[in-house]
Order: C-alpha cells, then structure tokens, then sequence
C-alpha cells in the first residue's frame, strides 16, 4: 500500500515562508538545494559536506544563541549518519532547537539506493524514544502549514519532524560552495566579527 | 571537589606537575570558552567536573567524538568559543567531520589526551594512539603535543589564541607520560 508523500520543495518553501526569524542550518545533497531554491539568504547555513554533522551544527548555534530559533532542515540519510546525536541532543535539551527531516527514504543523491527509513525505522519514533519534546510524522502540505505555525510557538525541548516527501530528483540549486564565505556571511548576520 | 575550591590556590603557586588541571580550566576560562563537549577519558575528569559545575558553559555529553566537532562549528558560528575532549581512539572517530572546520575555516580547539604510546597495558590502544597525529595532520588539523604539565599550561593558552583569533583548527595532544600509568 502507498502512502501519500508531499513535493520537497512547497514543503521546505511553506517553512520557510514562516521562519519568522529562525536561523537555518542545511544537511549536504537535496536539503541544501531545496532551501536554496526557496531563496538564498545570510541566515542560511548550507553544509556540502561533513555528513552527520548537520543537527549537530545547529545544537552548537542553538546554545550559542538561545534568543534566537534554529531550524536543521536535513535528509534521512544524514540524520540517520547521525543516529547517536539524537541521544546528544535530547540530553542537552535546547529549547530552541526543530529538525526537520526531509525523508523521501533513498540515498537521493547517489543513485536512489533504499535507506534505513524505507525499511521500517521511524526517525520521529526513534527521537521520541530518545526524549524529544515534540516529534510527528507528516504526509501532507495542510499538515506542513499547521507545523510551520507551531514552530513559532515556545518548545519543551528539541523537536523532530518527519516529513515524508516523494523520491525524485528535482533540478539542483546550487548554494554557495565557498565555505567560508558562508560562514563569514552568516556571522555577520549576528552582528558577528568576521577574521 | 566545586569550581571555588578547586580554583582557589590559596595564594600558593599551584604543583604543574600534578595540578595542570586546574590551571587548564583557568586557562580556558581566560579564553572564553562557553561550550565544551567530550567524550570522557580519566585524563580529562577534572576539567569535565569543573566545567560541568560552571553554569557559564555549556556542556555536552557526546555518544561518539565526531558530534563535538560540529557542536564546535555550530557554536562559532553563532559567536561562542568551545573545546572538545577526547582521547586520541576518538581521533579516529572525528576525520571526515573534520572537514567542516578545516573548509570552512572555523576556530577549533581540541584536547587529546593519549593512549597507546606509554606504558599501554591494552595493546587495542596502540593502533590509534600510533595514528593520531598522521590522521590530524592529514585532514588538516595543526598538533601540538606537551609532555610535562606546565608545557602543557603554556601550549593550551597559546593553541586558544591560535585558534580563535587566527581561525585555526588545533589539536593538542597530552602525552601519556603526563597522565601516567592507568591503574588495572
């Protein structure tokens, strides 16, 4: 039986439409190009690389700047590389702190391999297991828009949300792959120095 | 043992010899360190427990020492300096994730204390100990290396200054002649 899966990029753009201020943190692959084509901004942290890395990233810039909210919007692939941070962060508790896994349940971006989450691991039932304040599974744009509105509501502690997106590779849009051009962009954003 | 005892020498000069943990955690304060992440290792159980009690650092316990250095990167990029610490078998652990702060060019400070290259009773040790500054160099990382506990003291202050003011990424590997023989 097939179930519904929603198109990645009105996903990631109805998110984005509503970050209301959220700092963005990118996992490597479709993520980054999926937030990239919603619209290049210097509140944008995209990753390249370094996979595992990408909610991570946003618990150090979540503690860093607990004003402020971070969004890791992430596919299963890098979440699942970085199964073990789901215990790091549910331990560090930043209230915060929303990841959003883009999850179509391929290795997307090398040849559509089936991942983990297509063989019946649940990565919203694995954070809830590990403590998350908040984690669902979606299927549908209508339940994106509701999430987009209830992110900007106060958390418990760090939420997970799974949103089940159809398998197809869309044309890439490229964000920038000078890194510290990024970073420093990013930084300055903040009112940061800048080397 | 709480941070105000342990960060009080009563006036005395402290022992390097024995007492280079409290004058690391002085150090690195002096640094404004706000984050420090680990994945614990005997060597480092004082500085854990003092940073641990210090509510003007964050602290995070990791499950693999690879997430410490992206936590790093997520904290300079949000205007905080960190630490991570680990013993050099998580060296092993961190290299691809390495390349985020190295292409990125984002401060990194990393304290690797040793195993496997001084009176090492477990010879599971020894392949990473071996390893661990050829696998740093080769990603990238600058190592510095102390034998003795004021070289040590001297060596932290200036990687912090290295790292964060010339956006470094540098390991500073603690000799397993400093931390001494573990006791089985």
């Amino acid at each position: 039986m097939a179930f519904p899966t929603m198109d990645r990029r009105a996903a990631v753009s109805r998110l984005l439409a509503a970050r209301d201020g959220a700092l963005v943190v990118t996992g490597l692959g479709s993520p980054s190009y999926d937030v990239h084509a919603a619209g290049d901004a210097d509140d944008n942290y995209y990753l390249w690389g370094a996979m595992g890395g990408a909610a991570l990233t946003g618990l150090g810039l979540a503690q860093a700047q607990r004003d402020k909210r971070v969004m890791v919007i992430t596919g299963d692939g890098e979440m699942l590389m970085a199964f073990g941070a789901l215990a790091t962060i549910s331990v560090a508790g930043p209230t915060n702190l929303d990841i959003i896994v883009l999850d179509n349940q391929h290795f997307g971006e090398t040849g559509m391999q089936s991942s983990h989450t297509g063989r019946g691991i649940g990565l919203d039932k694995v954070a809830a297991a590990a403590g998350f304040a908040e984690t669902a599974e979606l299927r549908t744009l209508e339940q994106v828009d509701a999430l987009a509105g209830r992110l900007r509501e106060p958390a418990q502690g760090p939420r997970l949300f799974v949103l089940k997106i159809t398998a197809e590779n869309l044309p890439r849009s490229l964000p920038p792959r000078d890194a510290t051009f990024v970073k420093n962009r990013f930084r300055a954003q903040l009112g940061l120095s800048t080397c | 043992m709480t941070v105000a005892e342990a960060t009080s020498s009563g006036g005395m000069a402290r022992d390097l010899a024995t007492e280079w943990p409290l004058e690391l955690y002085d150090v690195l304060k002096a640094a404004d360190i706000r984050q420090m992440s680990y994945v614990p290792d005997a060597g480092h159980s004082t500085l854990i427990q003092l940073f641990g009690q210090d509510e003007a650092v964050t602290t995070n316990v990791l499950t693999t020492e690879e997430e410490g250095i992206a936590i790093a990167t997520g904290a300079w990029l949000g205007g905080e300096r960190s630490v991570v610490l680990m013993q050099s078998s998580g060296v092993g652990n961190c290299i691809n994730m390495l390349s985020l702060p190295v292409q990125t060019r984002t401060p990194l400070l990393m304290l690797v204390t040793m195993r496997g290259e001084w009176a090492e009773f477990n010879p599971w040790q020894v392949p990473m100990g071996q390893a661990t500054e050829a696998a740093l160099q080769a990603i990238g990382v600058t190592v510095l290396r102390a034998e003795t506990g004021a070289e040590l003291v001297e060596t932290v202050a200036q990687a912090a200054g290295m790292a964060f003011d010339a956006d470094q990424q540098i390991a500073v590997l603690i000799g397993q002649r400093l931390l001494g023989k573990k006791k089985w």
